[in-house]
């Protein structure tokens, strides 16, 4: 309690000989030491501030609570809550409305900031276009932060630049003395309120309660957001481009002129064969991890001895938390010109062998083969994780019953678990199969920018997640369709596995009621 | 007491194990020298086991057992919860074998083989010596191939025609065939608890095997449930033999032709029913049906 005070009146005895010095030494402008306070009293050393506060708060809150249990001489059976409670409460009395403020202060600054800085520019400024008025502001900004400029500023920019400077300062040095200020007011008004009566627990836990709930909206406000962002950029691509052609087109060819004397395509934007090497890439990723991971799945939950599957079950996950980047670069290091090569010469003995077949086939050093194999290995274990875990939960009596009748282990697993598990299965599998449709990272670099429209696993061919990282790193205008379009494929890839998650959940619920 | 009596002079711990039955503390009693009482073994014996042990790990939970099922025969086993008799009943088709640490020494013979030799081959024994379960389990699969799982897998039917009376029979020996004879294929796990059961012995009879265990059979069951699975037991005596464990000595004295009691993973005493239930051999086997402990 003492140190809690001391500490509170610590912090207030160096704060007011910060602001003492502010304030004698306003009227030098230009003064070093000034400078130098503001700039160490940045945002983090404030929400730092802040903290010492709010412990400083809990601990005077507890403190008067347990002074006021005494003096009542019935103990804490006299209080309405635990002192924790109450020096909670007088926490959070102090800390939230600070913090929030805060963040409410930063995220609003730049635009006031702005809008003051735009009203002193010369009219003729002031009355430009948006986009070339962002452009004078930058150079402002710029100028203001000391950075190099190409050309030498106008003097309306220098003038500009140095009421920018004054009035980021303001700003910070107004934050900053309000925030502390309410936390200490807010902190003071309810430690005079502490009394036996106070229902400080019932308040803290709401408080909690709501605390909690504002986590869980921003999580679903962020998802809804982008969510909204991406349906609205689709509709503006789906002005320029129909819908029928986006779903239906056979032809993907993006690039257009970007000046309208540029030689360059039309632009096509049909997604089909998109949609078609992502299928093709992820039916040879989950060749290779289905049947695999299921194999694992019973080897380590009917066969393996205890300690074999401790050793053996947390090394395949480990396989999930390799990098996709790494998996990708073993693709089109290792994988795709070992395909190549073996392919290759197989095709050329094959043609020595039986003239008659005269192979005219060439294998593509990035192929839908290599991204697949190695996508194929890097689900293995969402697959085998999920299905052990779903054999696992089948009952053991169903295994006696089937053994008690006199199969085999292995009759039984295939008579009577895995179709017990199957449900469980399946969705462990449409899991990594949406993994396997949202991955990025291997297909870039083994299976190529090429849009082919393909069934042919040693052909180029290209997914919607790849297209969708080369259309927006390119240097054309945002708004043009070839930009744009890349959030028309997020739109239906966002449906895809949308509705395979669904189908997934769907799936597993179902399995799970059959038990419970 | 006479009775008891009696048998005190036969066997040396008599004596202490009486007087704990007097202090009504009979877990207490020391245990060590116990011998079993009664009729124990049989001259026309199905199923004879001679000094079983059975370990868990380092744990001993049967204590030389020796006892015979004769053919035709209902033997109930009772005692009280961990006295072994649910352990015992799963050496007999080697159904311990799926937990690792559960070792088995003795001998146990199926008509004078030895089920515990290393050579035999586990899958026939479990074929003649089939097993009903605690919780009815139905594979969740149609009723018609929960029946028709073990011809199916012993490809002890070549034609679907043989396979459509296979299940037809054993269902009517369940008493099943009646009610379920209409929805032949709808899920097994979709029947009540007692007609789940019924579906179990359905599947197990379906094998016909030559011995069928009963583990707790009915102790999931509603009474009327109960009551029909019993009359079946009696019903099926006629071709199998039949061994069942039971917490309900009601039960065991309306089903079975003797009873053995198992106490501490020992063998107390084995005799025909009614004596067990009217006058029976051991102090023990006294305090436990009169409801001193248990």
């Amino acid at each position: 309690m003492f140190l809690g005070l001391l500490v509170c009146f610590e912090i207030r005895q160096t704060l007011t000989e910060g602001f003492a010095k502010r304030t004698q030494r306003l009227p030098k402008s230009s003064d070093d030491n000034q400078e130098n306070f503001w700039r160490i009293m940045d945002t983090s050393t404030l929400i730092a501030t802040l903290a010492l506060l709010i412990a400083a708060a809990y601990v005077m809150g507890r403190g008067r609570s347990m002074e006021l249990a005494d003096t009542s001489q019935g103990g804490f059976r006299n209080l309405n809550s635990l002192p924790f409670y109450y020096g909670m409460l007088t926490a959070l009395w102090c800390g939230i409305p600070s913090l929030f403020l805060v963040g409410v202060w930063m995220t609003m600054d730049t635009s006031v900031i702005d809008m003051l800085l735009i009203k002193q520019l010369p009219e003729e400024v002031a009355a430009m276009p948006k986009s070339e008025l962002g452009l004078v502001l930058n150079t402002i900004k710029n100028l203001a932060e000391g950075n190099m400029l190409g050309s030498a500023p106008e003097p309306y920019m220098a003038q500009a630049a140095d009421s920018l400077k004054r009035l980021t300062q303001t700003s910070q040095m107004a934050m900053t003395v309000l925030a502390i200020c309410l936390g200490m007011l807010l902190a003071v008004f309810s430690w005079f309120r502490i009394s036996p009566e106070q229902k400080a627990r019932l308040q803290v836990e709401g408080a909690f309660k709501a605390i909690l709930l504002a986590c869980s909206c921003l999580a679903i406000l962020t998802t809804v957001g982008i969510v909204f962002s991406v349906i609205f950029e689709s509709m503006r691509f789906f002005q320029s481009v129909p819908v029928s052609e986006f779903v239906f087109g056979l032809h993907w060819s993006p690039q257009m002129a970007i000046r309208a004397d540029q030689v360059g395509g039309s632009g096509a934007f049909g997604a089909i064969p998109l949609f078609v090497g992502t299928l093709l890439i992820s039916v040879i990723a989950l060749i290779v991890a289905v049947p695999t991971g299921l194999m694992a799945a019973i080897y380590l939950s009917e066969y393996a001895t205890a300690k074999v599957r401790s050793i053996v079950k947390p090394m395949l996950e480990v396989l999930a938390g390799i990098p996709t980047v790494v998996y990708g670069f073993f693709a089109a290091l290792t994988v795709a010109p070992l395909i190549k090569d073996s392919g290759t010469s197989a095709i050329d003995f094959l043609n020595i062998q039986f003239e008659f077949l005269n192979i005219q086939m060439s294998i593509s050093s990035e192929s839908a083969l290599a991204a697949g194999l190695v996508m194929g290995v890097m689900i293995i274990p969402f697959v085998s994780s999920l299905s052990d875990d779903v054999i696992n939960a089948v009952p053991q009596s169903l295994r006696d019953g089937s053994l008690g009748l006199g199969s085999t282990q292995s009759e039984t697993i295939k008579q009577v678990v895995i179709p017990a598990a199957l449900p469980g299965i399946v969705g462990g599998v449409l899991l990594a199969a949406s993994r396997a449709i949202g991955e990025t990272m291997i297909v870039v670099m083994a299976a190529g920018l090429a849009a082919n429209l393909t069934a042919n696993p040693m052909e180029s061919v290209t997914t919607v997640t790849v297209q969708i990282v080369t259309l927006l790193v390119g240097d054309q205008e945002f708004d043009s369709p070839k930009t744009l379009s890349a959030f028309a494929l997020g739109l239906m890839l966002f449906i895809v596995t949308l509705a395979l998650n669904y189908l997934a959940l769907h799936v597993v619920r179902k399995y799970r009621e059959q038990y419970d | 007491m006479e009775a008891i009596a009696e048998n005190t002079a036969k066997v040396d711990n008599m004596i202490d194990t009486k007087k704990d039955v007097q202090n009504n503390s009979p877990e207490s009693a020391d245990l060590s020298n116990l011998e079993t009482v009664g009729i124990p073994f049989s001259d026309n014996a199905k199923m004879s086991m001679r000094d079983v042990d059975v370990f868990y790990g380092d744990k001993q939970a049967i204590h030389g057992v020796g006892l015979d099922i004769g053919q035709n025969e209902v033997l109930a086993m009772i005692g009280p919860s961990g006295c072994g008799k649910s352990t015992f009943l799963r050496c007999l088709n080697r159904m311990n074998d799926t937990i690792d640490i559960c070792k088995v020494t003795g001998s146990l013979q199926l008509e004078g083989q030895d089920i515990y030799d290393p050579k035999l081959d586990v899958v026939p024994l479990r074929a003649r010596v089939g097993m009903v379960f605690q919780k009815p389990n139905p594979f969740p699969k149609s009723i018609y191939d929960n029946v028709a799982y073990g011809p199916r897998i012993h490809g002890l039917v070549s034609r679907r025609a043989e396979l459509d009376e296979i299940v037809e029979t054993s269902l009517q020996r369940a008493g099943l065939w009646n009610e379920v004879k209409d929805r032949l294929h709808a899920p097994g796990t979709g029947l009540s608890g007692g007609q789940q059961q019924r579906l179990c012995i359905a599947r197990t009879i379906a094998v016909s095997p030559e011995v069928i265990l009963m583990d707790e059979p009915c102790s999931a069951l509603d009474p009327i449930a109960t009551a029909k699975i019993e009359e079946l037991i009696a019903e099926l005596s006629e071709n199998f033999t039949i061994a069942i464990v039971t917490h309900s000595m009601q039960q065991a004295a309306r089903v079975s032709n003797r009873t053995a009691y198992f106490h501490l993973g020992k063998l107390v005493e084995v005799n025909e029913t009614e004596k067990v239930f009217t006058n029976p051999d051991h102090s023990l086997t006294e305090a436990y049906i009169t409801g001193r402990f248990g």
